[in-house]
């Protein structure tokens, strides 16, 4: 449905995409993890025909998105990170608008719209400035929609919103999905790489594994060990100096510590290294890895090449 | 043709809805044409006027109450000797004084002729320039009533008998008027729509670029109509200028000119990225081409590189299309070179402007 191949795309001195390459199915939840500058923006805008790719393509149902742009348009559903809708019209205005735009109405896609617009029916005539941040991302979302889209682009539709909404958000997307809808979803969140159907690391321009978030966490090289002690702040001054470390970072209220002897457990020879350097309390277990430590892996790999 | 409509109506909800805005489009305008032609005046009256009388006879008795009955003149205390006047204007308490040497009545029976002296203050060289204008009609009339010979010229002034200032500056800012409401909210709004980001969701849809900036252009078109039509029933009411031309005619100039201006105003908008820098953009052209355009100061005394240059002016055109309409009733036929001017101006500004905007960027 949606498929990028071989796109690059460079600002001046910076290489903000080089020769990335997926592809997106009919109805998959595809995701794009990476933090802030990764040149998800930038990919996003050219698969909606707003961003001229030096080299590469991409395609929206075989149609190419430079070639055939005005077909693409009527295809995808694009929603930009920041709240790009009339903020001086109302819910009920917006909605028509965008709907009148494409030749539809807003009657004919009540139905399909229904279970992301139903929070926002009592709010029909509020002005679309006045409404809290979760409720602007589902009038958004209703207006990207409401053409019937093939393909949903949503650049980092999560960032600024608060929790119980992010929930909620994936779940209606996963809802979409049902329909067909090939969604595309950018977001520096690693932890809602779990909500996608795929996943793809994305840092620099460059992309990484590209997996079911389950297979990318299960191809993790390492074991991994969770450590706690009285004082993070030494803790954090201590950890470089043991002898074989391979990789630490801070992750929640601990920190994820990797050895760069494979398959061997440090917990005991850690924690009597750090008693010895005056640490009490010392906690250290064993971690499941997640999809933040498969990306410090890959961006730790990336670094020493 | 639904799209644009979809468009024109989104705008002037818009509009409508915007506090600030509102009144401006149609305040500001009436403000202008209330106090600009009564305060952008050349006429000066009151000129400080002090004689010195050296004659102290019946004829320049009758000169100096020439000068009395004229309003743009008022008698100030005479000085005592040419010393004191010099010294009175030095110090900006006269700002002009008639000597009238002795014998002047004597010279003026005997021989018809007689000199007397006029001096200026000139620091404001236009004040002194139509001080001087004033002070030989009066003599002139002087001439004529006090001897019989002298044939003096008295001139007739066409399409304004008057001389009335508001006749000849109101239509001019008419067009500037039409001009600031156009141009500001074209330059500023579609910028505007970059800034909040709106036109992001805007170039994803099927809207063309031509439908896009039709849909800016029209409203801006409606309000800025509206304004000329306010402005015209103040000329007409308030200042009693007289519209001898038809009004149909000064419409159709209208529209051409704001053709040209909000093509301008809608291509600085698409090649900005700030409402400041649109707003720079505007201002300077305005201030510029405004100056330029004969509103102030006839176009005849520019340098010829300057009235060269008004062939590019629009405000130029403008202006002058409307003031022949207006006071002299000049018919299509006579202003059909402005008329074309004006036309391929909008045009061509308003195709860079079409061009300009980009829905996908490189």
């Amino acid at each position: 449905m949606i498929a990028v191949t071989n796109i690059s795309k460079r600002y001046g001195a910076v290489q903000a995409l080089s020769d990335v390459r997926f592809s997106v199915d009919r109805g998959e939840l595809f995701g794009l993890i990476g933090p802030d500058g990764a040149g998800k923006t930038s990919l996003l805008r050219i698969l909606a025909t707003l961003l001229l790719p030096d080299a590469g393509e991409a395609t929206i149902d075989g149609l190419n998105t430079v070639a055939d742009y005005r077909a693409v348009r009527r295809r995808i559903g694009y929603m930009p990170g920041r709240f790009s809708l009339y903020r001086d019209l109302t819910v009920e205005e917006n909605l028509r608008f965008f709907a009148s735009i494409f030749g539809t109405t807003v009657r004919e896609n009540e139905a399909f719209i229904r279970p992301i617009f139903a929070p926002l029916e009592p709010f029909r005539r509020r002005r679309a400035g006045a409404l809290s941040g979760g409720m602007k991302q589902k009038l958004a979302l209703s207006c990207a929609l409401i053409h019937r889209p093939d393909a949903l682009l949503l650049d980092e539709p999560t960032t600024g919103v608060d929790a119980l909404s992010r929930k909620e958000f994936w779940e209606m997307l996963h809802e979409l999905k049902q329909h067909g809808i090939a969604i595309l979803v950018s977001t520096p969140y690693m932890d809602e790489a779990s909500r996608c159907d795929r996943v793809a690391l994305i840092r620099r321009g460059q992309t990484g594994q590209i997996d079911t978030p389950q297979q990318v966490v299960a191809q993790f090289p390492h074991r991994l060990f969770a450590v706690r002690t009285d004082n993070a702040y030494r803790l954090a001054c201590d950890l470089p100096s043991w002898p074989t470390l391979h990789a630490a970072y801070p992750f929640g209220a601990c920190f994820h510590v990797i050895d760069r002897r494979p398959h061997i457990d440090i917990s005991a020879e850690l924690t009597a290294f750090l008693h010895q350097r005056g640490h009490s309390a010392v906690e250290c277990l064993p971690a499941t890895p997640t999809m933040e430590d498969c990306f410090m892996e890959w961006m730790k790999r990336d670094e020493s090449e | 043709m639904h799209t644009i409509y979809l468009l024109i109506q989104k705008e002037f909800r818009q509009v409508f809805r915007n506090r600030s805005l509102l009144p401006l489009i149609f305040v500001v305008p009436l403000v202008q044409l209330l106090i600009l032609p009564l305060a952008a005046t050349f006429e000066t009256k009151g000129i400080r006027l002090q004689v010195l009388d050296a004659d102290h006879s019946p004829q320049s008795r009758a000169l100096t109450r020439h000068f009395a009955a004229s309003p743009f003149f008022h008698l100030v205390d005479a000085p005592p000797d040419a010393r004191a006047a010099d010294d009175a204007m030095m110090r900006g308490l006269a700002d002009a004084t008639l000597t009238i040497p002795p014998h002047f009545e004597a010279d003026l029976l005997r021989s018809d002729a007689a000199k007397i002296h006029l001096s200026f203050d000139a620091v404001n060289s236009t004040t002194a320039g139509l001080a001087n204008t004033y002070s030989l009609a009066i003599i002139n009339d002087f001439n004529r009533t006090a001897t019989a010979t002298a044939s003096a010229t008295a001139p007739r002034f066409w399409y304004n008998p008057q001389l009335d200032y508001p006749t000849y500056m109101v239509p001019a800012i008419l067009v500037l008027l039409v001009t600031i409401i156009g141009l500001f909210l074209s330059s500023v709004n579609m910028v505007r729509e970059k800034e909040t980001g709106t036109i992001e969701q805007i170039n994803v849809t099927p809207i063309r670029k031509y439908q896009f900036i039709i849909g800016k252009f029209v409203p801006f078109w409606i309000f800025a109509l509206v304004d000329a039509t306010l402005g015209l029933l103040l000329a007409r009411y308030v200042y009693g200028v007289p519209i001898v031309g038809s009004l149909a005619l000064i419409y159709l100039l209208l529209i051409v000119f704001l053709l040209a201006v909000l093509g301008v105003g809608l291509f600085f908008s698409a090649i900005s990225s700030t409402q400041q820098q649109a707003m720079f953009m505007a201002w300077f052209f305005m201030m510029i081409f405004i100056l330029l355009s004969g509103i102030f100061t006839p176009t005849e005394s520019m340098p010829e590189w300057a009235q060269r240059f008004n062939l590019i002016n629009p405000f130029a055109h403008g202006i002058r299309a409307i003031r022949m309409i207006m006071l002299k009733g000049a018919a299509f036929a006579d202003v059909r070179q402005e008329f074309y001017a004006l036309l391929i101006y909008g045009s061509l500004a308003l195709t860079l402007a079409i061009n300009r905007y980009k829905k996908m960027n490189s």
